[in-house]
């Protein structure tokens, strides 16, 4: 078994909500999976529930062979990239970084290609209230790489990200796939998605519809492009595309 | 622990910066001051100073242990994502809150009552006034921690920590003294003292009767009354009491931390 | 004139013709009373240090009995020490010890029977039931003596000092401590007590009845049991004393009960249940007394007639004024509240608003004592300020219309 992720049987509700209704899941290592689904399918849900931010109510989730529990120290081998950026506005990213590196215990190496190529070495002291939603999203992605780990989750990794950052930010998506390290993406952005994924989870009022290479969606579903496959998942009149 | 202590640090360095706690320090000072010029002298300021701790800090405390909750939901879930621990994370959060809320009130409260001169008989009131609004900071900080975790809408949970404060200062008294009146012809001593210790501005304000009103209470025929206030009984339970105050909602607190979605 | 005269007369006496004659402990049982028997009126018998048992020494005639320093009548728990039946008589530098507990008599260390012109001072009474006690006494003075008895029942205890049916007789300088009552009087007229210290005593620190005409001047009245309690008595003035830390159930600083025509002026009252319980009373003066941190500052009866509170000052009572009717004949003048929130636009120094001294909080706590524990609470302090504003159930005539904006009492 060389899953790196697990889910099993993880259900989750909120009131009267069923969002996710028995996931059950394995991620391979050394793969870019993306998580894709209409909106309020439970990508994000999903996500914080590997990451301890959100408690089932039901189910397991495997990080290897550890299951995700109330511990916290298995997150030092998970970095997280959360769709909207909310770093406390008067803190620097110097400041931040060092923080987090504080946190993570971590005094290796630290990887800081990203903040080099997004040019971001001359804003590291300037405080995050002035910093531009742009600036902030590009800290957000390279601290997402900053750490050495063997799973990135990433939320909508580009939404926000200038056509150059995203570029630059996908190519190192790719890379760390040939480092032998998981990759979890969620994405509205299809044309991203068949790029980069190699295999595609299908969510779909809190069930998983797919789950495999992204090849086999389009085989399954008789669909040339990622495009029609989800379209034909999901249903014309359901899935709205951004 | 080692968690729980870089949570305070991070907490206190941002507390710190965003000035509020700075800003209420001033009230407090600002309070003590008038108060002390109003009434001529430190030791006729001790009443309405009592009053201040009895009010202030816990409607200061609520709100600001709620608003903290609420600004620092990114923060939460930045930090939570990472190796750290939420129980730490948690301990960390409080009493980066209450550190430096309790000390605003003591340094503010103090430096002008020192500069006013304290004279040797209110030291000991004083000292006491000042532990029971520590006290107070504590169980109102942990109290707005458990109001907003419960609440998710920040509007909604800031409602629910003023009602609280409403409930707990003059709510709980009517009810107290409407029993009274309904219920004159029983024995209401000792039930009347035990609802003290239900409610903590109660069981605050009883611990500054013990410092304030002893003579008076000491008039009153209740044996009950007479072996709690008469002796050091009495400032023992409220005391301990009031510390069991900061720990339960802190624990509920806590627990439903463990385990709500961030 | 004629009581003054025989004074001089005694004090010449002593000077000019008084023989001495010395009597020392280790003989014959009952030296002291040979020795005052062999004495001439007017002499003086001297008694050396030691411990002397004997049995009640009994003076019949003038004469000054002087206890050197050392010299110790002790009453082995079985009888009274020293009992004068002579005017005239002195009795000094003594400890008068252990004369134990009697409930048939009223045992006393030193017993005046029907005597005027005695003179204790300087004795110390050490665990005696009654210290001094006079009968039918009258133009006597007991001056510096210390009485320290350590009884811990009423039952067990006798008063310190006692006076019964007795007149003109000064009580000064004296502690008393663990009586049952510090100073006792009934039926004494024309009196002066001054300069006295009377605390821990299981009852009363002084209390009197049907004694008028008397005078307390700066004594002190600290921590009895129930405080100082005086009634059925005209005249009476008191004066400069301090009543403190008289605390406890129905313990009062000063009780009045039916006093007449009487003055309280220039007193301390700190830290009592209640400074001032007054039922019964007509005519009174209260004037520059200080009310400081006491439970109850005043408590006035409705059937006071003419009760006048005159430029007191008031200050960290619980309540300052009590009252049990909304209709009372008290009147408040000019004095200080330190819970007076009035204004004095024109400066004179006298509040413009009136000040209503009776909380409403009062009236609750009067018809539901435990409601006390509400004290200080943000609601007790809202009705309070309502019915400052609109005054409904508290006396509408309880009010001193003219309250001083600072205190006029000297500290």
């Amino acid at each position: 078994m060389n899953a790196a992720v697990r889910f099993e049987n993880v259900r989750k509700r909120y009131g009267p909500l069923e969002v996710l209704r028995g996931i059950d899941l394995a991620l391979r290592a050394g793969r870019v999976t993306a998580v894709l689904g209409p909106n309020g399918a439970g990508k994000t849900t999903l996500l914080k529930i590997l990451l301890g931010l959100v408690r089932p109510d039901g189910g397991q989730v495997y990080l290897g062979a550890r299951a995700v529990g109330t511990g916290a120290s298995y997150r030092r081998d998970i970095t997280y990239m959360p769709q909207l950026p909310h770093f406390p506005s008067n803190l620097s990213a110097r400041e931040l970084v060092s923080m987090l590196s504080d946190l993570r215990d971590f005094d290796g190496q630290p990887d800081t290609e990203l903040f080099e190529r997004f040019g971001l070495a001359d804003q590291m002291d300037t405080p995050f209230r002035s910093l531009s939603g742009g600036t902030r999203q590009k800290v957000n992605a390279a601290l997402a790489f900053r750490f050495p780990a063997p799973v990135r989750v990433l939320d909508e990794p580009t939404a926000g990200l200038d056509p150059v950052a995203a570029r630059i930010f996908k190519a190192r998506i790719l890379r760390e796939r040939g480092g032998g390290r998981t990759v979890i993406l969620t994405s509205h952005d299809l044309g991203q998605v068949e790029a980069l994924a190699d295999d595609v989870v299908f969510l779909l009022e809190g069930r998983v519809h797919y789950a495999g290479p992204q090849a086999g969606l389009l085989e399954a579903t008789g669909e040339d492009d990622l495009e029609g496959a989800v379209a034909s998942l999901a249903g014309e009149e359901t899935w709205v595309t951004c | 622990m080692g968690d729980m202590l870089k949570v305070l640090r991070y907490e206190l360095r941002s507390v710190v910066r965003g000035r509020t706690v700075l800003g209420l320090g001033l009230f407090f000072a600002l309070a003590a001051t008038g108060l002390v010029q109003l009434a001529g002298s430190v030791a006729r300021a001790l009443p309405s100073l009592a009053n201040l701790v009895l009010l202030a800090v816990p409607l200061v405390s609520l709100v600001f242990g709620t608003v903290a909750v609420y600004e620092g939901r990114d923060f939460t879930e930045l930090v939570v994502s990472h190796p750290v621990g939420r129980r730490p994370f948690f301990a960390g959060t409080w009493l980066g809150r209450t550190l430096p809320l309790a000390t605003a009130f003591v340094v503010g409260v103090s430096v002008p009552l020192a500069l006013a001169g304290v004279p040797d008989g209110s030291v000991r009131p004083l000292l006491l006034l000042l532990a029971i609004g520590v006290l107070l900071v504590g169980v109102f900080t942990a109290l707005a921690f458990l109001v907003a975790f419960y609440v998710r809408d920040a509007a909604r949970g800031l409602g629910a920590a003023l009602l609280l404060w409403l409930a707990m200062t003059v709510l709980y008294d009517g009810a107290i003294l409407m029993a009274v009146g309904v219920f004159a012809q029983y024995p209401l001593e000792e039930p009347l003292l035990w609802a003290m210790f239900f409610n903590p501005v109660d069981l605050a304000r009883v611990t500054v009767l013990l410092s304030l009103d002893a003579s008076a209470m000491l008039g009153y025929t209740g044996a009950v009354f007479h072996r709690f206030f008469g002796s050091g009984l009495g400032i023992v339970a409220a005391a301990v009491s009031l510390a069991v105050w900061v720990v339960v909602p802190l624990v509920l607190a806590g627990r439903r931390f463990e385990r709500m979605d961030l | 004139m004629i009581g003054t005269l025989t004074a001089v007369l005694t004090v010449a006496a002593v000077q000019v013709g008084a023989a001495q004659a010395n009597v020392v402990p280790g003989g014959p049982q009952g030296a002291i009373a040979r020795a005052v028997a062999a004495a001439r009126p007017h002499d003086t018998v001297r008694v050396g240090p030691g411990v002397y048992a004997e049995p009640t020494v009994v003076i019949d005639r003038p004469l000054v009995l002087v206890g050197l320093p050392g010299a110790i009548l002790d009453g082995r728990g079985e009888r009274g020490l020293v009992r004068i039946e002579s005017d005239s008589v002195t009795v000094r530098g003594f400890t008068f010890r252990d004369t134990g507990v009697s409930f048939t008599e009223d045992r006393a260390a030193v017993h005046v029977e029907k005597a005027g012109f005695c003179h204790v001072a300087g004795n110390h009474f050490d665990d005696t039931f009654f210290g001094v006690y006079l009968a039918g006494a009258s133009d006597c003075t007991i001056r510096d003596n210390t009485f320290q008895a350590v009884a811990d029942r009423e039952t067990r205890a006798g008063n310190g000092i006692h006076l019964w049916y007795s007149v003109r007789v000064t009580i000064e300088d004296n502690v008393i401590r663990g009586h049952r009552d510090g100073i006792y009087f009934e039926f004494v007229e024309d009196s002066r007590v001054s300069d006295n210290v009377s605390e821990r005593n299981l009852r009363y620190g002084l209390h009197f009845m049907f004694s008028d005409g008397c005078t307390y001047v700066g004594n002190r009245f600290v921590e009895n049991g129930a405080g100082v309690a005086v009634m059925y008595t005209e005249r009476v003035v008191m004066e400069r004393n301090t009543f403190e830390r008289n605390r406890g159930t129905a313990a009062f600083g000063l009780l009045l009960k039916d006093i007449t025509d009487s003055r309280i002026e220039g007193n301390h009252f700190v830290g009592n249940s209640v400074a001032l319980h007054a039922e019964g009373v007509r005519r009174i003066e209260v004037t520059r007394n200080r009310f400081h941190d006491n439970g109850w500052a005043i408590q006035v009866m409705a059937n006071a007639e003419e009760a006048d509170f005159v430029g007191n000052d008031f200050a960290g009572n619980s309540f300052d004024v009590s009252t049990n009717s909304r209709r009372t004949a008290t009147t408040f003048t000019s004095n200080y509240w330190d819970r007076y929130r009035g204004y004095d636009l024109d400066r004179d120094g006298v509040g413009d608003v009136p000040f209503h001294p009776v909380r409403l909080f009062s009236l609750v706590v009067q018809r539901n004592p435990p409601a006390m524990v509400l004290m200080r609470s943000f609601l007790v302090t809202l009705l309070d300020l309502a019915e400052q504003l609109f005054p409904v159930l508290t006396p509408e005539n309880l009010v001193d219309p003219s309250p001083a904006m600072t205190s006029r009492v000297a500290p």
